[in-house]
């Protein structure tokens, strides 16, 4: 039981974590562009 | 194309700018926003951006042109988003070095492309909470599910009640709206049935908790909100983009004139100023802003506003013009015959927005489903709970659980997934065969028709004539030839400056555009003419009087007369496109605003045996709409400004990339290949998608059959409830997905070009 009152906490707080980011990486504008990313990492110029 | 021969450009230092390029600008500068900085934003259209290399090489080398702010090119969406100073300059440089770079692009405002769609936004931050709650009570149910008791039991309830009332209120929100909304119009959609479930299940749910037993119904009431919100957040992605192709109509018009006095001073009059019988003066490269008749002067106009043709008609004195349509070549005196409310371009405008308001009749399949449905539910959860009265006289608790219990395994949780799921995996279907989809009920309606409308020219042929043969020799002739063909507008004249296009220019003196007749330069001291065979010939030596009267020919002072046979291209794959829409029954007709001629020759190569000529925008909505008021459901391909009306007005429409920006707007969908084949994928994809809609329907119903009895017996308990609304939904999604995997019907070879007699040469060419 009182292992329950640790783990329920941070259960939820890693939710609550990826929630959090999911909103972040939405309003930052990451989705945009999904096949773009993945091509972008294998240039070598900075744009 | 058939809306871009823009003004004459006079200056032939910039004579790179040709008149495509012009309306192209324009259409561009028109669709850009406005910044705060007071820089622009544009998006285009790059269908060829392929791989990473093309994003590097585009954003490296546009960044390098002076008034570019800022690119951005998106890969999944094939698309540059283009931050520059605002002038037209920039923008042109912009799009050359595209175009060099081997990236053609197109406007895309008019298909709507705005970035922040602030109710999208709302549903995914709704689906992101709602789907965080679904997971972390789903962990803390199941504990429960497997035999949790006492004061677990009610810890786990309790943090359960604690994470499901906040997302129930954030992530309900859309359908308590939509649902409060429908009640207080005495209306009833899905979103009624919705809305009673999750907050009965809630409220019951956290009654059961605070008694400390029972069964708790957090889980399925978070997982219904996810599921549900899937669902509306793809419709949302699918809905209907709003139509403003009638605004768009009205920057055609021009917004002012100038009237010619008694002394014959010019005085400039602003549009509602215009009165009948007032003699305006239109110079080159103006639009016409009010209907009238020449009274003075001779100039090529582009009547593709009415005709849809591109080619120029020459216009003299005693013509008829109307508003909106071009002056290319020379300055010409109109009377004015109407008074600007009421012209041409008026009317058509008027005609667009009333055709675009009675389609809005149309109910989407999920509605109609609704109609039906909602009732139907709250009519066995409303008799089952009555039942149970009865038969435990008088124990409402027991009675409640179970109504609840009905309200929460019917609750639409896959029929709301059954349409969007769908429509989003063919949308995705028809991107990747270059069709692009405006409005996902026009899916259901292409599946629907039983007939087509096609445009001619820029629909059923690519509406630039090519050179078939020409009789001109190899040498440096060919080089004059394309000199002079490059300077000109007219379309005849640049599929000779394309047919030539390997040939080295020629140096040339005093080039200039003879209204109406061709255009001319000085060559080595001798006068040289592209044009009309009458005029050409007048400086040729053989002097052929009367002999040569048709074709586009070329000839150098005292040299011999070349003539150059044109073909029009016929799109690919026309002809098989119409024997597969016939052998489905779908009845093809041609409706073109050209000549007798050659529409009768483009049907007849097609196999079409219905085709009318001569028709105007009016003429092409009326049998549309004479063809609605039998019951008959159109679907209308076609490209002009012209063909809006109709577009618009349609059972469903479609449109070539091409297209004029109206016509764009006002079409469902648009295809971005240049074959016809696209016409036919569209259409199988369609079919095929409202089979799939249908199949989920029938998966949600049989589900709602088998579940139903035991939430009406009172068996239901949360495990079962969480089981078989997930299989559900999962069914109907994994059916959808089947869409995707669906194959492009092969087309046998038809032919592409054909020959287009002299005679007809000779009348666009006038």
């Amino acid at each position: 039981m009182n292992m329950l009152m640790i783990l329920m906490p941070v259960a939820l707080g890693l939710g609550a974590l990826g929630l959090w980011a999911f909103l972040w990486n939405l309003n930052s504008g990451q989705y945009e562009d999904l096949e773009g990313a993945a091509s972008r990492i294998l240039e070598d110029t900075e744009s | 194309m058939s809306c871009c021969v823009g003004p004459l450009v006079a200056d032939y230092a910039m004579s790179k700018l040709s008149a495509d390029r012009i309306a192209v600008l324009d259409e561009l500068q028109l669709s850009a926003r406005k910044l705060l900085n007071g820089n622009s934003v544009i998006l285009l259209s790059t269908p060829s951006i392929h791989c990473g290399n093309c994003i590097a090489t585009i954003e490296c080398q546009l960044a390098k042109i002076s008034g570019i702010a800022n690119v951005r090119a998106n890969l999944s969406l094939k698309r540059v988003k283009l931050e520059f100073d605002g002038s037209q300059k920039t923008l042109s440089v912009a799009l050359d070095k595209l175009e060099e770079l081997g990236f053609p692009c197109q406007s895309l405002s008019a298909e709507g492309a705005e970035k922040s769609d602030p109710q999208l936004r709302l549903l995914v931050r709704a689906l992101a909470v709602s789907g965080f709650a679904a997971a972390n009570i789903m962990l803390l149910s199941i504990p429960v599910w497997n035999g949790a008791e006492g004061a677990t039991k009610y810890l786990f309830h309790f943090v359960s009640a604690l994470i499901a009332i906040p997302s129930v209120a954030y992530g309900g929100q859309p359908f308590f709206r939509s649902a409060f909304f429908a009640l207080r119009h005495r209306r009833m959609n899905m979103d009624v049935p919705i809305s009673l479930g999750v907050l009965l299940a809630t409220g019951m749910s956290m009654y059961e908790s605070f008694i400390g037993g029972g069964h708790a119904y957090f889980d399925a009431a978070t997982t219904l909100l996810f599921f549900l919100l899937i669902g509306r957040t793809l419709d949302h992605m699918m809905r209907t983009r709003a139509r403003d192709a009638a605004n768009r109509l009205v920057r055609m018009a021009a917004k002012g004139g100038f009237v010619v006095g008694r002394k014959g001073e010019l005085t400039y009059v602003a549009i509602d100023g215009l009165k009948p019988g007032m003699q305006l003066r239109i110079a080159a490269g103006e639009r016409f802003p009010v209907d009238g008749t020449v009274v003075e002067g001779v100039s090529d106009v582009d009547r593709a506003l009415v005709t849809g043709e591109s080619e120029a008609m020459r216009l003299a004195k005693g013509a008829s013009v109307e508003a909106g349509t071009l002056n290319l070549t020379g300055s010409i005196d109109i009377i004015a015959s109407r008074a600007a409310k009421d012209s041409f371009l008026a009317e058509v405008t008027a005609m667009m927005s009333a055709a675009e308001k009675g389609r809005t009749g149309y109910v989407r399949i999920a509605d109609r489903m609704a109609q039906i449905y909602a009732p139907a539910v709250h009519v066995l959860a409303l008799s089952s709970f009555v039942g149970w009265m009865l038969w435990t006289s008088g124990d409402w608790h027991q009675s409640l659980t179970v109504a609840v219990a009905v309200l929460i395994i019917t609750c639409p949780c896959a029929l709301g997934l059954a349409v969007p799921v769908a429509h989003v995996v063919s949308a995705g279907r028809l991107f990747k065969a270059g069709i692009l989809m405006k409005d996902g009920s026009a899916l259901e309606r292409l599946a629907a028709i039983d007939g087509a409308v096609f445009d001619k020219t820029g629909t059923l042929t690519t509406g630039q004539p090519s050179i078939k043969t020409t009789t001109i020799p190899h040498g440096p002739l060919e080089a004059i030839v394309k000199t002079l063909a490059s300077r000109s507008v007219h379309p005849a004249a640049r599929a000779y400056a394309k047919y030539f296009a390997d040939v080295p220019e020629a140096e040339l003196t005093g080039v200039h555009e003879v209204s109406g007749c061709g255009v001319e330069a000085t060559s080595n001291g001798k006068a040289a003419r592209l044009g009309r065979s009458t005029w050409v010939s007048e400086i040729a030596t053989p002097n052929p009087k009367g002999e040569i009267e048709q074709g586009l020919a070329f000839a150098v002072e005292d040299g011999e007369v070349y003539l150059g046979q044109l073909a029009e291209t016929l799109r690919p794959d026309g002809k098989w496109m119409v024997k597969t829409l016939q052998d489905d029954n779908i009845e093809c007709h041609i409706l073109s605003g050209d000549h007798h001629k050659p529409v009768a020759h483009v049907a007849a190569t097609l196999d079409i045996i219905q085709y009318q000529s001569n028709m105007r925008p009016g003429d092409k909505l009326g049998f549309l709409n004479a063809a609605a008021a039998e019951g008959k459901k159109f679907l209308m391909v076609g490209d002009g400004l012209n063909d809006a009306p109709a577009l618009a007005a349609a059972h469903v429409s479609m449109a070539p990339a091409s297209a004029s920006d109206v016509g764009r707007t006002a079409a469902d969908f648009i295809f971005t290949r240049d074959s016809l084949i696209s016409v036919v994928t569209a259409y199988d994809i369609a079919k095929a998608t409202s089979r799939i809609v249908r199949q989920n329907f029938a998966f949600a119903i049989i589900y709602n059959v088998l579940a139903v009895p035991l939430a009406v017996s009172g068996q239901l308990n949360p495990l079962l409830a969480a089981v078989a609304m997930s299989t559900s939904s999962i069914i109907v999604v994994g059916n959808s997905l089947r869409l995707h995997f669906h194959k492009e019907r092969n087309p046998i070879n038809s032919p592409s070009t054909f020959e287009i007699s002299n005679e007809i040469i000779e009348e666009q060419f006038a």
